[in-house]
């Protein structure tokens, strides 16, 4: 007993300050919005667009576009770019609330995630249940979505939390691109959350596909079978851009 | 003493190695699967993986690939052999490690496997990957995922509890049936699939723009393991020998990868056990961890990292320092953590006498890994394999005895002590030089296997490349394959309300078996 009182005095308080206070730091190396400077593009250069493994890449009569639901914020573009046009900021904001905001023309400023209708945010705002649903990829959205019910994290100081049954949720967190094999145990799910409910798409594989667009063994991401009310891109996404968007979406963050 | 025949007709390879396909020995299905049981059963080999594909010479035929391991020796052994589509007989009675190996031939190839003991599909591919749907074994059943002829027991008391594909907490689907008699469970079966996004199909004629990623996502808490693997083979393949820097970088990363998920297990083992001092703390400490790998390249999870040739990141003498800060404030934070799990009665004699594995039946079925070192089974690919660094650095290799779930714990929490002091070492002691070799063009008609001993245990990646040099099949063994049946069999006897625990002592991955 002493020494669970002693170890529990020495590891102290860790719950972030974050959003009252500064975000947690991220890694130097952490690459999070992608950003490309077009005055270093020459005329007709498209190898970033053939380097994108996913295709998130397009140029359209000299307009550059990423679609950051399909970007796995990899290095290839960068890698492959010769004039150094094209690099991943800090910015660790990237939920939106639809999908053609998914797509950003280089140089707009991203369109940012929205709160709900103040009607919902009344129902959701300050306990939102949220049953998480698997649906094909690789793990990584699900660990990260676990992250946020660690102490550093205390997702439930925000009163959101991961519930057993989608009979006892607020709405689904899917992750994952919803392999064929998934579908129905997902949309089961769906109809088995009382209404009203919301479903938020973590992780590149629920917002496109991810690495597996266009295999005949998945979908596309949840888009084509549910109505998403918040697309999180990244593969997988940091805690904190999870966490930003939960929060943007109830209105906790708002004006930054 | 006579060598045993095996040795004599199976082409003997370390791993890390490519080979020309003409060289693999192709015997007669007989004597290829006379040579894998005897090695098995009186050499002590292991099956590592064993896969088919079609013959194109030939649309009735198809070409069986078996590889052994010889953990004293640290050989491998490759040979196959061709069988008819109309079907063969099954080894799995002879050589239970054979089995789930054989189910995924029947159910990618539509070949029926004759007398295997239970032929029933692994990954529920749907019509995807039939070539000729009307030979498969399952041809007229109902094709649904986790629709399959379970195993089944009745009796007064006897009752069926299934549980899945979607858990109560936030991890991967999958369907587990269990046959209980009252609290106690007489048989689980667990059946698989729902993660199946088709990822060894589209990895054929490769390598490509994708390929690389997925590698880096066959099982995202592996990127490293998996990425090493799939690098090594294409290295491999091009002959391409990475600088010595490289090498150490990645086992760097390759040991973060598994002290974070050993944290993240303990903290879930002491959370199933409800003591939540230590699963508050393993669980924020594995973040930590996390954040180094971060620190080397950006991405949590290590993805990025690694890269064929090398790495895709270099570690400078700001960032050694700092990482070096991070892991000694991060090693004092965790150990009195993990001590008070083995100081505290009421976790303890959960843990104990829970869900054993005997080491007999994890030697049976194959079992690796942390499950089979708990068993006592002194086996590690670090050191009975080695690549890359540990080719030059040793780790020890740490077992227990019980086969239980403390077991299973405690070789997690001595396990990550030797990775830290291992990362430390590594960390001081950076070889200089490049971190990224330049590499050519993947040799033709070539097999190469990598072995890597991920967080879980040891998975193997087995490549053939066509005449052009790309990719005619590339297979992926995750230790889980060798391990879900341990896990079954661990709970025989249990009772039902052990199974998380049990579960989380094996800590399987779902998406690296289906792919």
């Amino acid at each position: 007993m002493l020494e669970q009182l002693k170890t529990r005095l020495e590891q102290g308080y860790r719950t972030m300050a974050f959003p009252d206070g500064p975000p947690p730091e991220l890694p130097g190396r952490f690459r999070g919005r992608p950003i490309i400077d077009t005055a270093r593009c020459p005329e007709g250069c498209e190898e970033c667009v053939r380097a994108c493994p996913t295709d998130a890449i397009q140029i359209e009569a000299g307009r550059i576009r990423v679609n950051l639901g399909r970007c796995l914020f990899c290095t290839d573009c960068a890698d492959a770019c010769p004039h150094g046009a094209i690099r991943h900021a800090q910015d660790y904001r990237l939920a939106v609330r639809s999908e053609i905001d998914l797509t950003i023309n280089n140089g707009d400023e991203i369109r940012l995630a929205a709160a709900l209708n103040e009607k919902t945010r009344k129902i959701f705002g300050r306990s939102l249940h949220l049953r998480q649903v698997s649906a094909g990829g690789c793990n990584g959205c699900e660990s990260d979505l676990n992250v946020l019910t660690t102490i550093g994290w205390d997702l439930s100081r925000f009163g959101i939390s991961f519930v057993a049954s989608p009979r006892h949720a607020d709405g689904l967190i899917v992750t994952g691109p919803v392999t064929a094999n998934m579908k129905d145990a997902l949309l089961s799910a769906y109809h088995a959350t009382p209404s009203p409910k919301i479903v938020v798409a973590v992780g590149a594989c629920a917002c496109s596909g991810g690495p597996y667009v266009d295999h005949p063994e998945t979908h596309n991401g949840i888009g084509d079978l549910l109505p998403v009310d918040l697309y999180i891109p990244g593969c997988p996404p940091h805690p904190l851009t999870i966490l930003d968007g939960l929060l943007r979406l109830l209105g906790r963050i708002e004006n930054r | 003493m006579n060598t045993p025949a095996y040795r004599d007709t199976m082409l003997a390879i370390t791993g890390g190695r490519a080979v020309l396909r003409a060289d693999i020995p192709v015997l007669p299905m007989s004597a290829f699967q006379d040579a894998i049981a005897n090695a098995v059963a009186k050499d002590g080999c292991r099956v590592v993986t064993h896969f088919g594909l079609p013959d194109p010479t030939s649309d009735e035929l198809i070409v069986l690939y078996a590889v052994l391991a010889h953990d004293h020796t640290g050989r491998l052994y490759i040979s196959a052999t061709s069988a008819p589509r109309s079907g063969y007989p099954s080894l799995t009675p002879r050589c239970f490690q054979m089995h789930l190996f054989e189910r995924q031939i029947a159910e990618n190839l539509a070949v029926p496997l004759h007398g295997h003991p239970w032929l029933k599909p692994v990954a529920f591919p749907g019509s995807v990957d039939r070539r000729a749907e009307r030979s498969s074994p399952f041809a007229g059943a109902d094709d649904k995922v986790g629709i399959m002829d379970f195993y089944h027991i009745d009796g007064g008391q006897v009752h069926e509890v299934a549980v899945g594909p979607i858990h109560a907490g936030v991890i991967e689907p999958g369907h587990f049936r269990f046959q209980c008699d009252g609290e106690t469970i007489l048989h689980l079966e667990i059946s698989l699939g729902y993660q199946h996004r088709g990822v060894q199909r589209a990895l054929k004629g490769g390598p490509n723009k994708r390929s690389w990623h997925y590698a880096e996502t066959l099982c995202g808490d592996s990127t490293i393991a998996h990425g090493c693997a799939y690098a090594q083979n294409v290295e491999a393949l091009a002959s391409c020998r990475v600088s010595p820097r490289a090498a150490a970088i990645r086992g760097i990363a390759l040991e973060l990868e598994r002290i974070a998920n050993h944290v993240g297990d303990l903290g879930g083992l002491a959370k199933d056990a409800a003591f939540l001092p230590t699963a508050s703390y393993c669980g924020r400490i594995r973040g930590d961890f996390l954040n180094m790998t971060a620190m080397l390249c950006g991405n949590r999870f290590g993805r990025g990292l690694v890269k064929v040739g090398g790495t895709g990141f270099d570690i400078d003498d700001q960032l050694r320092a700092e990482l070096l800060r991070r892991l000694a404030d991060a090693q004092q934070n965790l150990l009195p953590a993990v001590e008070l799990l083995w100081n505290t009665p009421s976790v303890t004699a959960r843990f104990e006498h829970t869900g054993i594995l005997p080491r007999k039946t994890a030697l049976e079925l194959g079992v690796v890994g942390v499950a089979a070192r708990a068993c006592g089974i002194d086996m590690d690919s670090r050191r009975d394999h080695p690549s890359g660094i540990y080719r030059f650095t040793h780790l020890p290799v740490v077992t227990a005895q019980g086969g239980d779930v403390l077991s299973r714990a405690y070789v997690r929490g001595l396990e990550i002590q030797h990775s830290i002091a291992f990362v430390r070492e590594q960390l001081q002691s950076l070889p200089s030089g490049d971190t990224f070799t330049p590499f050519a063009a993947l040799g033709a008609d070539m097999f190469a296997v990598s072995l890597q001993e991920s967080w879980r245990g040891e998975l193997c990646h087995a490549v053939l490349t066509d005449a052009d040099g790309r990719f005619e099949h590339y297979n992926i063994t995750d230790p889980s394959i060798h391990n879900w049946f341990g896990l079954a069999m661990a709970m025989r006897g249990g009772q039902i309300s052990d199974f998380p625990l049990c579960n989380k002592s094996f800590s399987l991955s779902y998406c690296g078996c289906d792919l």
